[in-house]
């Protein structure tokens, strides 16, 4: 009985501080990004502006939740939904301190990939409901982004599994007690961290909603909450992406003094500031130039990666 | 790949930077000293209206936001019935202050004019008129004009000489 409610308590324990850090980043970005750009950002609504979260809710809850006419109607109400729970089952493998984890799945880094690969529907299908070229081509492009970079996503992180012998996130995380996958594994997180980018749609890699071009892509239709229901996906998808670099090659909550949950949280962050400051400096490349970067470029340095691994694994056994 | 690196590093070093933005109500801009804003309706060192009500200033108005009606008093003086200025039309261009004949309406550095109603943006006389001579000193219209008012014959101006009477053959 104290076991269940326990893993009740765990459940609703990362239900709600994933939403909330997902509200949070709303201010932490507006901050992050205007100190980048020598501007103070929002800093009026309560102290440091941190209340802003809560106008900017307020706001997007009273807007007009319009469906255009033309639009597939039962597609556009189901795929913003899809990308929220795509990223919050995918948060369900992720070991946030020792025990504390939601599922813990023998086979926990394939459950993200799969998990991850169906969350793309959730912009394609709202580029193709909503009936309208931009989003379509917003859609497409997405579709094709992910298409390429999914594949060698999956590829850098198997070095990573050959080391550890598990495709358990807890036992990686266990397996770098004494050093973390960083050091051995550097290509294979270079690599990780752009497919990354690429997955959670952020701004070097936002071809799908690139605004100077595509207005802004597969939510151009979109209002009120279901426009909000990207964003907060986009927000946990970044959340998400940071997390799995802590857990596969940062040691995950290993780390001296701090409780393992601090120590996890520290370096969660750490990363979701990098993803802002990438936000902040890079100007998004051109599309055809993102494939070709990822089929010729990225695809063959994660194989190598696998088999330089693989050897030297196996020559060490 | 290293420019990307290189770029990440110089927008990270921007976070100890001075930043640009000017934190409004508590911080103030510097102004230019001719910097155009409020409209205003002055009065003469006598303490009298300076308007006139020519239109010249309605006339020179781009957007038409001014509205007034001429009357004359009993003493000659000419003075606007009403004199009315839509501020949300107003584009501050102060072409009616370089129109105004008299020095009457005069354009004063003051901006912070937001309203939550749009019809307070309307300003009548009583709210334009002010107790004083505004940016020029001294000077009063009716005591330069050939025009006759109570008080003040034909002739009697400052710098005006007196009426030549045409039906005369005298010198």
């Amino acid at each position: 009985m104290s076991e269940t409610l326990q893993h009740i308590v765990i459940v609703f324990g990362i239900l709600f501080g994933l939403l909330t850090l997902a509200a949070g980043l709303i201010w932490i970005e507006r901050r992050l990004l205007a100190l980048w750009q020598n501007r103070y950002g929002p800093n009026r609504v309560g102290p440091f502006g941190i209340f802003i979260v809560l106008a900017d809710m307020i706001k997007i809850f009273f807007k007009e939740d319009w469906i255009p006419p033309f639009a597939d109607k039962k597609v556009f109400v189901i795929a913003p939904t899809i990308i929220m729970l795509t990223v919050l089952l995918s948060w369900a493998i992720v070991p946030v301190a020792p025990g504390v984890v939601v599922l813990d799945l023998h086979i926990g880094i394939l459950f993200f990939l799969a998990i991850s690969s169906i969350g793309i529907y959730s912009t394609v299908l709202a580029g193709w409901a909503s009936n309208n070229k931009y989003s379509l081509l917003g859609g497409m492009r997405m579709s094709a982004q992910m298409f390429s970079y999914e594949v060698f996503m999956g590829l850098s992180l198997m070095g990573v599994v050959i080391m550890a012998g598990s495709f358990n996130l807890s036992d990686i995380v266990n397996a770098q007690e004494n050093m973390w996958f960083v050091l051995p594994q550097f290509l294979g997180f270079v690599i990780f961290f752009i497919a990354g980018l690429a997955e959670s749609h952020r701004l070097p890699f936002d071809m799908p909603e690139a605004e100077s071009e595509l207005i802004a892509g597969f939510h151009s239709e979109y209002s009120g909450m279901k426009f909000g229901m990207f964003f907060v996906g986009e927000y946990v998808g970044v959340t998400l992406i940071s997390a799995m670099i802590v857990t596969l090659f940062f040691g995950g909550w290993h780390g001296p003094v701090l409780p393992p949950f601090v120590w996890f949280f520290l370096k969660m962050m750490f990363f979701i500031c990098l993803f802002i400051l990438l936000r902040a400096a890079l100007p998004r490349p051109r599309y055809d130039q993102l494939l070709s970067y990822g089929w010729k470029i990225l695809l063959p340095l994660a194989l190598l990666n696998i088999l330089v691994t693989g050897a030297i694994v196996l020559a060490i056994e | 790949m290293i420019s990307i690196l290189k770029s990440l590093w110089y927008v990270f070093l921007h976070m100890f930077r001075k930043r640009v933005t000017v934190q409004y109500p508590e911080e103030k801009n510097y102004l230019p000293p001719r910097w155009r804003g409020r409209i205003v309706l002055t009065r003469d060192p006598d303490g009298e209206e300076r308007c006139v009500a020519c239109y010249l200033c309605a006339v020179a108005c781009p957007v038409d936001c001014i509205a007034l009606d001429a009357a004359e008093a009993d003493d000659g003086r000419r003075y606007p019935d009403f004199f009315r200025i839509n501020f949300s039309r107003c584009i501050y261009c102060g072409y009616c202050e370089e129109a105004c004949p008299t020095y009457a309406i005069q354009l004063i550095p003051d901006f912070e004019m937001a309203e939550y109603d749009r019809q307070n943006m309307v300003y009548e006389k009583e709210h334009l008129l002010i107790n004083g001579e505004g940016k020029y000193h001294g000077y009063n219209f009716y005591k330069y004009a050939g025009l006759e008012i109570k008080g003040k014959a034909k002739g009697e101006g400052i710098d005006e000489e007196k009426p030549i009477d045409p039906k005369s053959l005298m010198p």
